[in-house]
């Protein structure tokens, strides 16, 4: 299976029936595939006319009830800003995707890391925060994608699941899990009409006029979030328990890591690998967690460096943190990488 | 006695926050004496705007949604794609509806989304305080037309009813007004005929309301009545525009 279908598959077995959005490269094979698959299970597929309409839709089904998700890139995905704040604000769930291109401006549509700030710090405006999921196999969007729609049920939050071109048209085998369908949990916010709930009406909204009431709403945010921050930290470390050079990547980037890793064991150098998996929440209690042996931190990604301070800020200042990347939609090679290892080995870093 | 006149229960018993002379709330009392008449309250949802009428969502008392500037017919459609059997309208500002939200009222119109779009032509900005409109007609003053609007600088004013006529998606299309007994008693025939037609599943409907803003226009609540009806409704000429009885019927 391809990677952009595997969402749209993920997807579906989590029960989200609406999609909703604007063409683009590279996602364009999973919005063809849920054009087909969407139907087939009673759902829709509607294509929006721009990326900001698209967005309130799925703000619009969100609030009446569904399970739904859109899907995007670059550009794309900065004009759902706006939205993904009200979506925020409003507390309501929906998964979004953003197939990572090279930028800014147009840019390319060629693999990139480089939405990592907008993805995590925010984006839009106002306080608020997007969980952010970063796979790197097939099997694993599959599977994230899932867990996408869940955590965005459960914490009322829009998920961004995040990927770049690479995994977008990465074909491996994956195994389908369970075809019963996912269970939904009852909404009882969901405006859907008061022949639902009679008697009370529901408003959707994220208008506070009244600053008191505004800062009664950011405070129940924070704690939201501050729930979020302790529960879904997600990573996988590869050969840490002695790695003196800690690589840290996610997406396509840790595949080849892992890879460099393999290979500076091979010459001696003890190296690792640290992924997050969950990019907001940043993982630092595990990250925090390899520092007993580890000399320094190679932050390896296809960006300047956006992952560096929340490294350092991981780690506390316990060990320098070096940064490789390739950018505009290059993608770095594993001799490069090693070299770059191997460059940190000898030159002292690592004592 | 006989109570023969009341206000709609739908509509929430506390002092609006429109400005006196403010027609905003005429527009209202309607869309909810209409709803309430057709026996919809339990499934109407509503889409508030940003814009003055952003409070719409606390004064109906049935579902609401509160939609970024210019967005409420995208929410719409979200909302009318998941819940097909619901009535679903927006309320939007001139603003909000044909200048920032111009893309997304086209194409839910051209879509023909069975959803009624209650359109408040006031010709000014009134929330931001009195700024030029996309509806703002020629030589009026604005804050930011303040030598009057110059075709030079800000070109011409949209008339949206013969913007959406041609599209085929579009199923009623009429423009009323509020600012006398008779105009409000065709205003409510107008806007339930939207909802009817809606109801029947027909396509896009949309009422545009010539409303007054007596606070930005300068005005005193009777001056923006005459103002109203000299200068918008020879503007914008009021009547049915569209409507599945046929053709484009011109009053
Ligand atoms: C994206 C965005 N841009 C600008 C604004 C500021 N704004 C709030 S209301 C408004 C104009 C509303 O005018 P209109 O739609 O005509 O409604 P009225 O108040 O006249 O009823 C503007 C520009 C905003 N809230 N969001
Ligand atoms: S500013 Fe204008 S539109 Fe807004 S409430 Fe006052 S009179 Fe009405
Ligand atoms: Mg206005």
């Amino acid at each position: 299976m391809k990677g952009n279908e595997a969402i749209g598959e993920g997807a579906v077995r989590a029960g989200c029936r609406y999609f909703f959005g604007y063409p683009i490269t590279p996602q364009s094979e999973l919005t063809h595939y849920l054009a087909r698959r969407l139907p087939e299970v009673g759902g829709l597929y509607l294509q929006a006319e721009s990326e900001v309409a698209s967005i309130n839709m799925v703000y619009g089904a969100s609030g009446a009830g569904a399970r739904v998700m859109t899907s995007s890139s670059g550009p794309g995905i900065s004009l759902m800003q706006e939205g993904l704040s009200f979506l925020a604000g409003a507390e309501l769930p929906c998964v979004v995707v953003n197939m990572m291109r090279g930028g800014p401006g147009l840019g390319n549509i060629a693999p990139s890391q480089a939405d990592y700030f907008q993805a995590t710090k925010g984006g839009g405006h106002g306080d608020y925060r997007l969980i952010v999921l970063a796979p790197n196999s097939v099997q694993e969007i599959l599977d994230l994608t899932g867990k996408a729609f869940e955590l965005a049920d459960y914490y009322r939050n829009p998920v961004m699941v995040m990927a770049d071109g690479i995994m977008a048209q990465m074909m491996e085998p994956v195994e389908l899990k369970n075809e019963a369908q996912a269970e939904i949990q009852a909404k009882p916010w969901a405006a859907s009409g008061m022949i639902d709930h009679p008697g009370s009406k529901r408003i959707i909204n994220s208008c506070f006029v009244i600053p008191e009431e505004m800062e009664a709403v950011n405070i129940r945010l924070k704690e939201k979030y501050t729930q979020i921050l302790f529960n879904e930290q997600d990573s996988e470390g590869y050969l840490l328990e002695d790695a003196e050079i800690v690589l840290v990547a996610f997406g396509t980037v840790s595949r080849i890591c892992r890879a460099v890793v393999e290979k500076a064991r091979q010459l001696g150098i003890p190296a690792g690998l640290f992924r997050p998996v969950t990019l907001w929440p940043f993982p630092a209690e595990e990250l925090k967690r390899t520092t007993g042996k580890a000399k320094c931190f190679l932050s390896v990604e296809m960006n300047m460096g956006q992952m560096v301070e929340d490294i350092q800020l991981a780690i506390s200042g316990k060990a320098p943190v070096y940064h490789y990347g390739r950018l505009g939609g290059m993608v770095p090679v594993a001799r490069d990488v090693l070299q770059e290892v191997q460059k940190l080995y000898s030159g002292g870093v690592v004592k | 006695m006989k109570k023969v006149f009341k206000r709609p229960g739908i509509l929430k018993d506390v002092p609006f926050h429109y400005c006196p002379g403010c027609t905003h709330g005429v527009a209202h009392r309607l869309v909810a004496e209409v709803i309430e008449e057709l026996g919809i309250r339990d499934t109407a949802i509503g889409v508030a705007p940003v814009g003055c009428s952003v409070f719409a969502m606390d004064y109906f008392e049935i579902d609401m949604f509160q939609a970024s500037h210019g967005r409420a017919p995208a929410v719409a459609t979200g909302i009318k794609r998941v819940l097909p059997d619901r009535v679903v309208f927006t309320y939007q500002g001139d603003g909000d509806l044909a200048a920032i939200g111009t893309g997304e009222f086209v194409h839910a119109a051209t879509r023909g989304e069975r959803i009624t779009a209650v359109f408040i032509n006031n010709a000014i900005y009134g929330m931001t305080g009195g700024q030029m409109a996309p509806t703002t007609i020629m030589g009026q003053v604005t804050k930011t037309t303040p030598f009057g609007r110059d075709r030079e600088i800000n070109g011409f004013p949209i008339r949206v009813c013969e913007m959406l006529a041609p599209l085929e998606g579009t199923a009623y299309l009429a423009r009323v007004a509020v600012h006398t007994p008779k105009a409000i008693i065709q205003a409510k025939k107008f806007i339930k005929r939207a909802f009817e037609v809606q109801l029947e599943g027909l396509g896009f409907s949309l009422v545009e309301v010539l409303s007054t803003c007596p606070t930005n226009w300068g005005l005193s609540p009777l001056e923006a009545v005459k103002w109203l009806e000299e200068k918008m409704v020879p503007y914008y000429p009021l009547g049915e525009y569209k409507s599945p009885a046929g053709g484009v019927i011109n009053a």
